[in-house]
């Protein structure tokens, strides 16, 4: 297939930076990140299914420092993702479009999912679960 | 000058026709993963330990079941939609997009029926027995 010298939109460059854009890129870096810990739960459920030894070889990682550390990220990830995507759905609804508005739901949707990934743990921690 | 190639001018047709589908797609299952991904949450939090004996336990009822393999579902329809969208977005190269768009559908499928087989084993029998 020829190639068509297609014009390529300006230079990120010329852009001021806002929150939004930042918080747009995050959101698609967060969904790739999901996906790929999605794995965690399918290995986590795959193992279950095949046994006792393979289901400890799945806990042990998961629960060993690197798993942590990886579950640590992938929640932030995910609520971070969740609190947006909402955000995102109401633009599809046609809401949310103000410009102050767009920028005060940004801030709120970081500081809503840093709260309320350090909630989840705390409740991880104190629960004793593991 | 035209954005569109002779062949797509000629079918009258816009970027391969499934925008709108893909589009929905993406936004049922954001709404579908909102109470599924919340009832993961919350029930994670309410598991005493994580043991193969109470894992599998938990999987294995009714209820827990369906709703997992609905997140399952939920999560590779939506993971797929989206990761598509990101290949189409950055990689540029024919080849290379083909195979990392076939590869990214045959592992979300194959991802998919490896856990919906694992859940239906662990409600039948309480997966395979060692
Ligand atoms: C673990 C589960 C999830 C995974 C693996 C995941 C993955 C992804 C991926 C890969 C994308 C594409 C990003 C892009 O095109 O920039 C995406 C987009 C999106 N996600 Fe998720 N996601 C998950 C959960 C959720 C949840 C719970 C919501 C609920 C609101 C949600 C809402 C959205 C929306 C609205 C988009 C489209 C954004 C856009 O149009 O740019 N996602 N997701």
């Amino acid at each position: 297939m020829s190639q068509v010298n297609r014009p390529l939109s300006p230079h990120l460059g010329v852009y001021k930076w806002q929150i939004s854009n930042t918080l747009s890129i995050l959101h698609r870096l967060t969904g790739v990140a999901l996906s790929i810990g999605a794995l965690a739960l399918l290995a986590w459920v795959v193992g279950a299914a095949l046994g006792p030894q393979a289901y400890e070889s799945v806990r042990s990682v998961l629960a060993g420092p690197l798993g942590m550390f990886i579950l640590l990220g992938f929640s932030a990830s995910f609520f971070y993702h969740l609190a947006n995507g909402i955000r995102h759905l109401f633009w599809d609804a046609g809401y949310g479009f103000d410009r102050e508005f767009a920028r005060l739901s940004g801030w709120f949707t970081v500081v809503a999912a840093a709260a309320v990934t350090a909630l989840f743990w705390v409740l991880v921690v104190s629960g004793g679960a593991g | 000058m035209s954005l569109e190639s002779p062949l797509g001018k000629f079918l009258g047709h816009g970027s391969a026709r499934h925008g709108t589908e893909h589009w929905w797609a993406q936004r049922v299952t954001s709404v579908a993963l909102l109470p599924l991904t919340l009832w993961f949450v919350f029930a994670l939090l309410g598991m005493n330990d994580f043991t193969h004996a109470s894992v599998v336990g938990w999987m294995g009822s009714p209820v827990n079941s369906i709703l997992l393999a609905l997140l399952l579902i939920a999560v590779l329809y939506h993971s797929q939609l989206g990761l598509q969208v990101v290949v189409e977005d950055y990689v540029h190269t024919g080849w290379l997009k083909v195979s990392m768009l076939v590869g990214l559908q045959l592992a979300h499928v194959a991802f998919g029926v490896a856990g919906l087989y694992s859940i239906i084993l662990i409600s039948i029998s309480g997966g395979m027995t060692v």
